[in-house]
Order: C-alpha cells, then sequence, then structure tokens
C-alpha cells in the first residue's frame, strides 16, 4: 500500500466516522459542528475524485453557508430541545431503520462495484467544442454554455427558495427586516476577524470567479465566498440584514435569472435558438452572465440564512 | 481498489446513514441534516460516474460535476426553505417535533401572527 492509498482509506474513514457523529450526537449544536467538519473533509475527498470545482462548492456552500443556516437556526431553537430528548423512537423502529439503511448502502455500493470501466462519457464532446466557447474549463463550458437552461432554472429556483422563506413571516413584520444574525455587543475578536478577513475574502472571491473561465471556480463558488464575506459582517453586527421591500436588494436577487433569460433571448434573434452564443462573442457574454450570476448568489445565499422577517417595517 | 471506488463507497455507506438519521431523529432539524448526508451520498456517486467517464484528455466528465454543482446549490435553497417551515412552526406553538400522534399540537388558526 503507497502512502496515497493509506491516506485514501484514512480520509474515507474520517469522512464516515464524522457523519456518524453528526447523527449521533447529542447535542443539535455538536451535530451541525461535525456537519462543517464532514463537509471541510468531504471537499478532500472530491479533490482526490479530480473534481475541484466541485470541491470549492462544497466547502463554500454544502460545509460552510448550510452551517451558518444550521447554527443560527439551532441558536433560534434552544431551549426546544430538551423536551424532545425524552422523544425516543422505541428500538423495534431504530432496528428496522438501521435494516433498511442498511439495505439500501448495500444496494448503492452493489451498484457502483458494477459500474462499467471505462463508462459512458460526454468528455470528448466537450473536448472538441470547448474552443468554441473560448473557455478553458470544461465544467464552467458545462454550466453556461451546453447546460445553461439548468443554470439558468437553478437561479430561479433560488428565487423561488427566497419567495418562500419570506412568505412564512407574519403579516405583522411583512416588508421589515430579518432579525440580526448576530449577538447585540459583538466582542473584539469578531470585529477583527470582520475587518482583516472580509477585504482579504473578497479578493479571493473576485479572483476566483475571474479564474474560474479556465480554472477551477467560478460564479458559484466566488458567489457563495463573497456570501459568507457579507454573512460575517453582519454576524458582527457592522450592517445588518436589509429589509425585504428594499428595491436594490429585490434586483440583485433578480438579477442572474433576469439576465439570464435576456441572453437567450437574444441568442434566439441573432442566432436562431435560444440561448445559441454568436460565433466569437461566446466568452464575453459569458463572462456577462456570470457576473449577474456572481450578484445574485452573493445576495441570495445571506437573505435565505437571514430568514423571513421578524422586524415591523418602518417607513 | 482504486480512490474513486472507494469514494464512490463511502458515498452509499452516507446514504445509509443519512437514511437512517432521517427516520430516527424525532428533531426536524436532525431530519435536514440527515437529508443533506444523504445529498451528499448521492452526488459522490456522481462523482465517480464523473471520473469513470475520464476521456480526451480531461481526467473526468464534466457533465456530472457541473450537476453536482448545482444540485448543491439547489439543496442549500431547499434547506434554508425546511429551516424557515420550522422556525415558523416553533413561533406559532412552541413545539419542534414532528408530533403526529398529537395535531392538538398544530396551529388551528391560519396565519394568525402572534
Amino acid at each position: 500500500m503507497s502512502v496515497l492509498q493509506i491516506l485514501d482509506v484514512g480520509l474515507a474513514l474520517l469522512v464516515l466516522a464524522v457523519a456518524v457523529w453528526t447523527i449521533a450526537a447529542r447535542e443539535i449544536f455538536g451535530a451541525v459542528v461535525g456537519y462543517v467538519a464532514y463537509g471541510l473533509l468531504l471537499s478532500l475527498v472530491w479533490i482526490r475524485l479530480f473534481a475541484p470545482d466541485v470541491a470549492l462548492t462544497e466547502a463554500a456552500i454544502g460545509s460552510g453557508v448550510t452551517g451558518v443556516l444550521l447554527v443560527t437556526s439551532g441558536a433560534r431553537l434552544k431551549g426546544a430541545g430538551k423536551a424532545s430528548a425524552a422523544a425516543k423512537p422505541s428500538l423495534s423502529l431504530r432496528l428496522s431503520a438501521a435494516a433498511l439503511s442498511l439495505l439500501a448502502a448495500a444496494a448503492l455500493a452493489g451498484v457502483i462495484l458494477a459500474l462499467p470501466d471505462p463508462g459512458p462519457t460526454l468528455a470528448p464532446e466537450a473536448r472538441q467544442h470547448l474552443a468554441a466557447t473560448g473557455l478553458g474549463n470544461p465544467v464552467t463550458a458545462v454550466l453556461i454554455a451546453w447546460r445553461s437552461f439548468d443554470t439558468m432554472l437553478e437561479k430561479i429556483v433560488l428565487a423561488l427558495a427566497v419567495v418562500g422563506v419570506w412568505s412564512v413571516a407574519s403579516d405583522l413584520y411583512w416588508g421589515g427586516a430579518p432579525a440580526p444574525l448576530g449577538r447585540a455587543n459583538p466582542q473584539g475578536a469578531l470585529l477583527l476577524l470582520e475587518q482583516t478577513l472580509v477585504p482579504l475574502g473578497i479578493l479571493v472571491g473576485v479572483h476566483i470567479f475571474w479564474v474560474g473561465a479556465d480554472a477551477p471556480g467560478g460564479a458559484f463558488q466566488a458567489g457563495a465566498i463573497l456570501a459568507a464575506m457579507w454573512m460575517i459582517v453582519m454576524i458582527a453586527r457592522v450592517s445588518e440584514p436589509p429589509p425585504v421591500n428594499s428595491r436594490w436588494l429585490r434586483l440583485a436577487l433578480v438579477a442572474g435569472p433576469a439576465v439570464f433569460i435576456v441572453a437567450g433571448l437574444a441568442g434566439l434573434g441573432m442566432a436562431g435558438y435560444f440561448f445559441a452564443y454568436p460565433d466569437g462573442f461566446a466568452k464575453p457574454i459569458i463572462l456577462f452572465i456570470e457576473a449577474f450570476m456572481l450578484l445574485t448568489i452573493a445576495a441570495t445565499l445571506p437573505v435565505l440564512v437571514a430568514g423571513p422577517p421578524r422586524r415591523s417595517f418602518r417607513p | 481498489m482504486t480512490p474513486s471506488t472507494l469514494a464512490g463507497l463511502v458515498g452509499a455507506a452516507l446514504v445509509g446513514l443519512g437514511l437512517y438519521g432521517l427516520i430516527v431523529n424525532p428533531q426536524p432539524l436532525r431530519k435536514i441534516l440527515a437529508f443533506n448526508l444523504i445529498g451528499s451520498g448521492v452526488f459522490l456517486v456522481f462523482g465517480i460516474v464523473a471520473r469513470k467517464g475520464a476521456a480526451a484528455g480531461f481526467p473526468f466528465d464534466p457533465v456530472p460535476q457541473a450537476m453536482v454543482i448545482t444540485g448543491i446549490v439547489v439543496a442549500f435553497a431547499a434547506s434554508a426553505l425546511a429551516v424557515a417551515l420550522i422556525l415558523r412552526l416553533h413561533e406559532e406553538t412552541g413545539q419542534v417535533l414532528l408530533d403526529e400522534e398529537n395535531p392538538a399540537s398544530l396551529p388551528t388558526q391560519e396565519g394568525a401572527g402572534k
């Protein structure tokens, strides 16, 4: 066994151990911290699968932003967790759940071991047409050029999620701002973190967006990093979550899908079908769309974390 | 065993673990966590499919990878919506359990803000 193989097995065991912890931990806070660590370990697994784009997304959104969401909502539910400890499921339910889970995992493992190698692939097509997009990163090309319809619909899903989250607000607070993300008096370390990390983080985010055309990175990963920076600013209480009827916020939330649809319609007019990019202009159009996607992702993720409005609207 | 097969088996185990947590944990927030474990397990299975599609000089098939990136973002959006519903349920009833044997704990007046 080489060193790399030992590391692979160790990493796999570590991922599974942390996953068991997130299920078995007694306190919700412990489980969420475990989940954040789990996401970071999982992004290492993605690196080993030659998927640096996915690794960046998993670390930023799957682990980071989801972690913040669960930590803040866990804090808002504090005290309610105690009562539920009594409602432990019966042994027979746990045993049958374990049997069912084992069966599902074993069936999936069987399928994975039976996968053909090499499997069916679209990589040759990607190689053949990559030059036409002017991009160097095939994953970005799939997201914004060849399967642009998926990516556009996904932006619309994000907008729908915002509508869903806002619509559980009580009538009293409609138009107001969500509850603050941080405590009333942020401590020195948090403010220092805000002052030192946020400028750097914004630079890193813009860099990852820019290199995404040719290297691992892109609008999703960069948007999540910028979103994280905005959330740090809000947790440090340097700025507050904006009220839901703020016009600039709503514009930022719909800019990505709107520009995407306009670009698709322009393709229909200029090149004959929806989302066709005219020859020679593919890369500038793709970067233009991505810039607005970046804005929308960076605005949407913190809005989803902040939740529905909880303070009345003061005009 | 190649690293990608190992990762695929980890994915299968994660689906099993998440399914168990989803059924057994009574707290909705823990159910969301477990559901995310299932999701990341499924994504890892996509990862091994992408890796096995290595061809034409790419060490992976970019299409499944791009779908996983889209999937991670959508999974987050779904989690955020679920969390908002749980917090609202808690605000209305003070309950955080999905107790179907005790429907009296559910709000009776719809949309009545406290």
